[in-house]
């Protein structure tokens, strides 16, 4: 299965959901945007990798599982943390290293975890993650749970061994996970065509015999429905799907890398933001009918006060206390 | 044409001699009579001189060595010259200056059976720069035994000083706890030392003594008893407390006899001798410059009583730095006493007797005392024993200086 | 009390394990079907089926990846490395998954993982196959590393380490397996952290563990015969969390000590307890610590380099003698 997933007419008896969709990726939009600002003005330090632009992978495809489903990313995760149930002042807490962060301050913006919601992070190394998806998936299938695990990585990583061991043993083993594949073309200034001597990374899926699938990451319902028919082919007959989202990202790969330059073109950045998701979907709602220009206003009046409100929330959290250094070493 | 150049005996009883300074380096050119170096001789300080020409090649004793008489302690030759391959001579001194004070030996207790005088140290090789390799634990041991680790001869490589070694060395001198001095022998100190030995026998004995007048200590002593606060103050208290005090201005007879060096004490530890039963003990007054004469007196009885019943442990009758000795109660008028080895000086004390006495041209009866100190004439000579004893005079005479 | 080897003292802390606790499984190369390269897992496929005895293939990044995503939501994974010379390939998810994940999480998730196998040498396994890790697991926060010397020790600690709720680095021997001891029936456990005692002795501590326990105590005979030296031999068995309170009751005892270990010098174990011993045992110690430790080459095949590299008594002998001033 190679052709892209399109959607193209809205459902008018699912207003709601794309409300929901909709807000969402405004929120996530948002709060990336305020998080640059804030990591521009030193209130957060070391690596902040931003998701903007490509709202429509994490948003489309976190609603198409169950709450108690295993979410594991990498460190691209700020929307997946928020979608999958961890408040965005828990996460701009982390990202400030503060106490009330969702890891207490001591994972940052590379490690934010809401275990409670089955959000397992949150990694910094590479493809190390997807082993660890694959055993959350081997934990369901072990108790017997229809639980899914969902795991998101970025295209660079699909050429490291853990990539290759973790699809091999998830095939072998008929293991109920959705791999989701975020391609935006570039890792920090390495093309892919640079990096893979296969480009479709969907296409990598056969040498483990599993189920493949591509999709415009730019499109959130696309991404929705792709990953709803990966979820219930895991749910159902426990096997594992390689679902490639083709998307973009805006920012730099980090907040400490080029936006553009040697290896990317502003023309090309503009040319992308054309296919910008919220738009997009904006457009879709109001040739619809779904969405008045107020509610818009109004949607995006409440994300910007809630991503205020976060912000004000994480200044106000205080520094974890020195004693913190030395808990959680070791689990009593 | 190699020349040796010999340590020459450069006075007539010279036995050996510490090169103190080369005024000339190897590689330097010298010719016949030129001062190679100064020598200390056993009277004085001489000039060495070449005895031949040519390039002073080689120095085979270092700046403060000491070297027997005959010794070769350097080689002349030509520049080309092939020189015979000879060892160094003489082992390197400390230097000669008085050795830096040292912080007093942390002895909680000296260990048993120090009534016996030193016993004869081990060969101990000196230690380089002054360091004493010892393993953390024999430290610890040494420390705990009162034992100064520089007395010990180390077993373990490098002449590191183990367990073993601590264990096997007993504290030979009674340590006193208290800052001292020592101070090595000069030639001339070690020549009179050696003479006096050869003809007076062990400790080279000198007598001094001086009449005191004892009437205003007599009233003094009265007035203080009349208080009645405290204890009873008799002569001998007084005495020791004077002696104490004057020995405090007079460090050069608060002293011991040590083999090769002088120790000066800081503190003053005062031996009491004590009359008991079959002998005579000397229980030790320790700092008995700072104490007041009724924690003397105090002292000196609970000493005597416990002297007197065998009581007395042996921290307490040894570590004494000068001794005094009073027969007055057994109406000697002058006595002279045998000083306590390793002390330089003790002081005998006679009776009060009263006698006529010329004062401002009249005739008076007054009591007088006398006071005989023997002397360790390798550590104290006439004159500086003769101060001491007219400090301790006038000290008698006018109670007050003691306080002044 | 049954005498039985160090392996079977696995197999049945393994087996006791898994009974107990539904959520334990064993997952590696060749644990299954072929009953464990080295035996170990004889029979568990038989007994618990094969959801809980997984085989592998050949992937150690992938497969301790696994078990420890599995951990995370709660199973308690036993992964078995061939060797531990292999498992230079998981180490990412050793140290940076498993050993930080309850840290980096602030105390949210935790990681009850055992990761276990053979390690150090054997007879001319060569370069690549015979090297000691002890060091590179313990240097890490966040992990335990145990190390048992006797099938005692093996079960007791093995079963111990799969109810820890943290990550156990468990680090076996292949010359160990064969080895034979007594073991009690029925239901014990060992607490990490704690050394053993294994010979009393007065004038000399020899710190090791694993494979120069015997070493050490065939060393300590022969120096009570020889030269009179009564050595008490301490078994460490945990290198992470280290005993060091056994460590110094014992060095201020006997005031010397020599370290036998089987790793390289360089930053090996015995220069942690070396460092141990100096800053909080200064004034017991008559001599410096020394350390018999392998050679500091890689593993040669011939069987008398081999040899040579080794620990053995002679070597800890003639370290004894130097820290007893004997010569």
């Amino acid at each position: 299965m190679s052709e892209p997933v399109f959607v193209e007419k809205l459902d008018p008896g699912r207003g709601e959901f794309y409300h929901k969709l909709l807000n969402q990726m405004l929120l996530v939009r948002r709060f990336e945007e305020r998080a640059g600002e804030a990591y521009a003005l030193g209130k957060i330090g070391g690596f902040c990798h931003l998701y903007i632009g490509q709202e429509a992978v994490a948003i489309g495809a976190l609603n198409a599982i169950r709450p108690d489903d295993f979410v594991v990313t990498a460190y691209r995760e700020h929307a997946h943390a928020i979608v999958h149930g961890v408040s965005s002042r828990a996460v701009m807490a982390e990202l400030f290293g503060r106490r009330d962060g969702c890891s207490g301050g001591k994972g940052g913006s590379m490690h934010l975890f809401g275990v409670e919601r089955n959000f397992l992070g949150g990694h910094g190394i590479v493809g190390a993650h997807l082993p660890l998806a694959a055993g959350a998936a081997f934990a369901a299938k072990y108790r017997k749970s229809d639980q899914i695990a969902i795991c998101f990585f970025g295209e660079a990583a699909v050429n490291i061994g853990a990539f290759h061991e973790t699809l091999n043993m998830a095939a072998l083993w008929d293991l109920p996970i959705v791999f989701v594949c975020e391609n935006n073309r570039y890792g920090m200034g390495t093309a892919l065509e640079r990096a893979a001597a296969v480009w479709d990374v969907y296409r990598r899926a056969c040498s483990y015999d599993m189920a493949e699938e591509t999709v415009d990451g730019m499109d959130v319902l696309a991404v929705h429905e792709a990953t709803l028919s990966a979820v219930r082919r895991a749910r159902e007959e426990q096997l594992p799907t390689l679902l490639e989202a083709r998307t973009y990202r805006y920012m730099g790969h980090s907040m400490a890398d080029p936006i553009h330059g040697h290896y990317r073109t502003k023309e090309e950045l503009e040319e992308q933001k054309l296919k910008d998701p919220i738009t997009r979907l904006v457009h879709q709602m109001r040739d619809g009918g779904l969405i008045t220009d107020d509610e818009l206003e109004t949607m995006r009046a409440t994300v910007d006060e809630e991503v205020a409100d976060a912000l004000d929330f994480a200044e106000q959290s205080p520094d974890p206390e020195p004693a913190a250094l030395y808990t959680d070493v070791y689990h009593d | 044409m190699v020349t040796k150049v010999l340590m020459e005996a450069l006075s007539p009883t010279m036995e050996e001699g510490k090169l103190l300074t080369w005024l000339k380096q190897e590689g330097d050119e010298v010719t016949a009579g030129d001062v190679l170096a100064e020598v200390e001789t056993d009277k004085a300080v001489m000039e060495l001189q070449a005895r031949g020409a040519g390039v002073l090649r080689r120095i085979l004793a270092a700046d403060g060595a000491t070297v027997a008489v005959g010794s070769i302690v350097g080689i002349i030759a030509d520049p080309d010259e092939e020189i015979p391959d000879l060892p160094t001579a003489g082992a390197p001194k400390e230097k000669p200056a008085a050795a830096p004070k040292q912080p007093a030996e942390p002895a909680a207790a000296p260990d048993a059976a120090p009534t016996s005088p030193p016993s004869p140290q081990p060969e101990v090789p000196a230690p380089a720069g002054g360091r004493v390799k010892a393993s953390p634990l024999a430290r610890r041991m040494a420390s705990e035994r009162g034992l100064d680790l520089s007395r010990v001869a180390g077993s373990g490589p490098g002449g590191r000083i183990v367990k073993r070694d601590v264990e096997g060395t007993e504290a030979a001198a009674p340590t006193a706890a208290g800052a001292y001095e020592d101070v090595e022998l000069s030639q001339l100190r070690k020549t009179i030392a050696k003479r006096l030995v050869q003809s007076l026998g062990p400790i080279p004995h000198f007598f001094l003594t001086t009449e005191i007048d004892m009437e205003r200590a007599a009233d003094a002593r009265e007035a203080l008893n009349a208080l009645g606060d405290g204890p009873k103050i008799s002569f001998n208290d007084i005495v020791m407390k004077v002696v104490a005090a004057a020995l405090r201005q007079h460090r050069a007879c608060n002293a011991w006899w040590l083999d090769g060096k002088i120790r000066y004490f800081e503190d003053v530890h005062l031996s009491m001798a004590v009359a008991i039963p079959d002998g005579l003990i000397t229980p030790v007054i320790r700092h008995a410059d700072r104490k007041s004469l009724r924690e003397i007196a105090t002292e000196a009885r609970q000493l005597a009583e416990r002297a007197r019943e065998r009581k007395l442990t042996p921290e307490e009758y040894t570590g004494g730095t000068f001794s005094v000795s009073n027969l007055g109660m057994f109406d000697i008028e002058h006595f002279t006493a045998v000083i306590n080895p390793p002390e330089a000086g003790i002081v005998a004390v006679g009776s009060i007797v009263e006698r006529p006495v010329v004062a401002d041209g009249e005739l008076e009866v007054r009591k007088r005392m006398r006071l005989t100190m023997s002397c360790d004439h390798r550590v104290i000579d006439g004159a500086t024993g003769a101060q001491f004893l007219q400090t301790v005079k006038r000290m008698l005479e006018n109670p007050l200086a003691l306080v002044w | 009390m049954p005498t039985i080897t160090y392996r079977d003292a696995l197999n049945e802390a393994l087996r006791e394990e898994m009974e107990r606790d539904p959520d334990v499984f064993l997952m590696g190369e060749e644990v299954g079907v072929y009953q464990g390269a080295y035996k170990v897992s004889r029979g568990l496929l038989e007994t618990f089926g094969e959801r809980r005895v997984v085989d592998t293939p050949i992937s150690e990044l992938g497969f301790a990846g696994i078990g420890v995503g599995a951990a995370m939501v709660g199973l308690r994974p036993v992964i078995e490395f061939m060797t531990w010379n292999f498992a230079l390939l998981a180490i990412d998810q050793v140290v940076n998954s498993a050993a930080k994940m309850c840290y980096m999480s602030g105390g949210q998730l935790h990681v009850p993982i055992v990761f276990r196998g053979p390690g150090g040498a054997a007879l001319q396994l060569a370069a690549q196959h015979s090297q000691a890790f002890e060091s590179w697991y313990a240097h890490i926060p966040g992990l335990k590393v145990v190390a048992p010397a006797t099938p005692y020790d093996a079960k007791g600690l093995l079963k111990t380490a799969i109810r820890d709720d943290n990550p156990v680095v468990f680090l076996e021997g292949e010359m160990l397996y064969n080895t034979k001891g007594e073991v009690p029936e029925g239901e014990f456990t060992i607490p990490l952290g704690e050394a053993d005692v294994k010979r009393e002795g007065t004038d000399v501590t020899l710190v090791c563990h694993s494979k120069t326990v015997a070493t050490a105590l065939k060393a300590a005979d022969r120096l009570a015969d020889e030269a009179g030296v009564s050595a008490e031999v301490l078994d460490l068995r945990s290198i992470r969390p280290l005993d060091v309170d056994a460590i110094m009751r014992s060095v201020t005892k006997t005031n010397r000590c020599v370290i036998v270990e089987e790793g390289w010098p360089f930053c090996g174990i015995g220069a942690q307890v070396v460092d141990e011993i100096q800053r909080e045992a200064f004034d017991a110690l008559d001599a410096p610590v020394l350390r018999v430790t392998g050679e500091d080459v890689p593993m040669p095949y011939n069987k008398n380099l081999e040899r040579a590299t080794k620990p053995n008594p002679d070597k800890v002998i003639a370290a004894v003698r130097r820290v007893a001033y004997l010569d």
